[in-house]
């Protein structure tokens, strides 16, 4: 693994000379051998490997239909028909269960890829021409941390209107500054290096070399930033749902049939609750086992 | 330089450093409901409202009037102590959140101390036996609590230690019916209840706190163990501490005296950011235990779209995580005369 840190301090170019091929080859090699000499690892990309197919295929998977009610298989606790119970409708939790996947990591990649885009946007222009821009984004950036952010995305949610797109944006405001952070710092290292201007002595403009040099440098630590995110983004998702703001109800959606679940929980009928609920908790700890995997493949001195 | 006087200056510019925060934070709340699309006077006045009514609210909140000058106006109120009134209760939505406030702070601050006391022993256990399993206990803990859904925790410690071992009282508020809440100095029921000498209805108060505070505990107990664990790994590995050791100290003053006292200052750093998620969990923890707090207030205002109790809400939980920032900060400049805050 090159420092790419202090290659760039020194103004040497990051990208080695190595062909394109052999350089593939020893990144699939690493990432083999970060998976293998890591069980845990393993097992979370094998979890993340799951719950996407569950993300995709999920109302095929799924045994029953999520929508259907009959009253009279009502609250019946987990059996061979119905391994993760029926709710007080008589719908199967566990086909609600997995087809809500689907809607939880939509929410969640949807509202990680706008601030991701957004903030390596912001991040960049700040991080290499600084000046007012670079003033403002940051201040706007510290008003957004200056708010506990669950409170924040709930006041963004009830203002813009309690829908599952608002929930979205309201997720990817309060992760912004997270990315524009990462991007300026990562970007603002480089923008004296060597290799830039040997970029912009060819020729390339600002923005080119911004788009094309600088920034293909700072994505890895991006990356890792953005799968540690992936988990917080569900939980915040799913916590906003369960307090009654974006999915309405009959929607399967975890956070939302935890909440529903709640109201039984007291009389016993845990299985409601508790399935959607291990469900979210598997997701978000498939998220950061994966994101502690990944820095380890993009950095390797920060294993602890 | 001279150390009080530097040390004072230093906090009177942290002091000065809020101020824009604050002004920040009072100009996004503002903006939530002011600039959006629609008609903000309708937000206020509720869905039930008509054209009269919604006309009123238009003239009474200055609505009528340009962007500056009603954010002037909010200024004024805000000055005053006035937030509007709630449209569900028709009370005023500060007297509300003042009310509710201590029932919240109580609630959030047993649970970081409860933190605390777990996650600062066990981290430092862990830098002091790395590879044992204590460390790996550590470890588990800390990855699995930020992957736990506080809602989710409420619920299942109200499943297992209500319903199948009855431990726990009904997760219902703060105080059974059967007691009286005890009158109000600090307003925690706990210290309240033991200032006139009633223990039964302290402990019946302690016993209502315990399960939404573990929820909630559980929750920021990963950042502050991780936190600990590695600061004290860091220190410990550094050469005043080998001097120490070689000077022929023993243990336990390296580990208390020397270790753990640099050790505990990025944990103190690391404080912020568990108020901002504490701050956020708690809405969700009231909401499992009907807790009667802030945010139990919050999430009945937003399912009857109470625009004016949300956005005062939201707008004391910010001052109030500003604040908290600040203190951690003052305490930070106290406990290391190094720092200085004026980069």
């Amino acid at each position: 693994m090159t420092d790419t840190t202090l290659n760039a301090a020194a103004g040497l170019p990051e990208i080695d000379e190595r062909s394109l091929g052999m350089r593939i080859k020893t990144q699939v090699k690493h990432i083999r051998y970060v998976l293998t000499s890591n069980p845990v690892t393993l097992l979370a990309f094998t979890l993340f490997v799951m719950i996407v197919i569950l993300g995709i295929f999920g109302p095929l998977i799924a045994p029953y239909d999520p929508l259907q009610t009959n009253a009279s298989i009502a609250l019946q606790p987990p059996s061979w028909s119905h391994w993760f119970g029926t709710d007080q409708l008589g719908r199967d939790v566990l086909s609600r269960v997995i087809v809500a996947t689907r809607l939880d990591l939509l929410i969640s990649v949807c509202a990680v890829a706008i601030s991701f885009a957004a903030g390596s946007v912001v991040g960049s222009i700040a991080g290499y021409y600084g000046g007012w821009f670079d003033k403002i984004s940051g201040r706007f950036i510290d008003t957004i941390m200056a708010f506990p952010l669950f409170v924040l995305a709930m006041g963004i949610v009830a203002a813009l209107g309690n829908t599952v797109e608002n929930i979205v944006y309201a997720t990817a405001i309060i992760n912004l500054p997270f990315y524009a952070r990462v991007a300026r710092a990562e970007v603002n290292i480089r923008r004296n290096a060597g290799f830039v201007q040997a970029a912009k002595l060819s020729g390339n403009s600002d923005a080119r070399v911004l788009a094309c040099h600088i920034f293909p440098n700072a994505l890895p630590p991006m990356m890792v930033q953005i799968s540690l995110n992936m988990g917080w983004a569900i939980l915040n998702a799913a916590g906003l749902s369960f307090i009654g703001l974006g999915v309405r109800p009959p929607t399967p959606e975890w956070g939302i049939m935890v909440a529903e679940g709640a109201n039984f929980i007291v009389s016993g009928e845990w299985w409601m609750a508790i399935f959607p609920g291990a469900a979210l908790m598997l997701a978000v700890f498939t998220f950061n086992l994966l994101g502690d995997g990944l820095r380890d493949i993009v950095d390797p001195r920060q294993r602890t | 330089m001279a150390a009080p006087t530097s040390r004072l200056g230093t906090i009177a510019r942290r002091l000065g450093q809020a101020l824009p925060a604050l002004f920040g934070v009072i100009v996004v709340t503002f903006l939530l409901t002011r600039a959006l699309p629609g008609d903000p006077a309708a937000y206020f006045a509720g869905p039930a409202a008509d054209e009269k009514s919604i006309a009123q609210i238009r003239e009474s909140l200055g609505l009528d009037r340009p962007l500056p000058e009603q954010f002037l106006l909010y200024l004024k109120d805000l000055a005053q102590g006035k937030m509007g009134n709630s449209i569900s209760t028709g009370q005023p939505v500060a007297e509300e959140l003042v009310r509710r406030l201590p029932a919240s702070l109580e609630l959030t601050f047993f649970a970081l101390l409860l933190s605390l006391a777990i996650a600062v022993p066990m981290g430092v256990l862990a830098a002091t036996h790395p590879g044992k399993p204590i460390d790996h206990i550590c470890r588990f803990i800390v990855t699995a609590g930020v992957s736990l859904p506080t809602f989710f925790t409420g619920l299942a410690l109200v499943f297992v230690f209500y319903y199948l071992l009855g431990w726990a009282p009904s997760p219902l508020g703060r105080l059974d019916f059967a007691y009286v809440s005890p009158p109000t100095v600090t307003g925690f029921y706990v210290i309240d209840a033991l200032l006139i000498g009633d223990f039964e209805t302290a402990g019946a108060a302690l016993a209502q706190l315990t399960l939404p505070a573990i929820t909630l505990a559980l929750f920021t107990l990963a950042p502050l163990a991780r936190m600990t664990r590695a600061s004290m790994l860091q220190v410990l590995s550094s050469e005043f501490i080998r001097t120490a050791r070689a000077a022929g100290l023993s243990g336990a003053t390296v580990l208390g005296t020397y270790a753990f006292r640099n050790a505990v200052l990025p944990v103190i750093t690391t404080l912020g950011m568990v108020f901002s998620f504490t701050l956020g969990a708690n809405v969700l923890v009231e909401k499992v235990f009907a807790w009667p707090g802030i945010g139990s207030y919050a999430v009945e205002a937003l399912v009857v779209s109470d625009y004016a109790a949300v956005q005062g809400f939201v707008l004391s939980m910010a001052v109030l995580f500003v604040a908290l920032n600040l203190v951690i900060d003052i305490l930070y400049t106290l406990i290391d005369p190094r720092i200085q805050l004026d980069d």
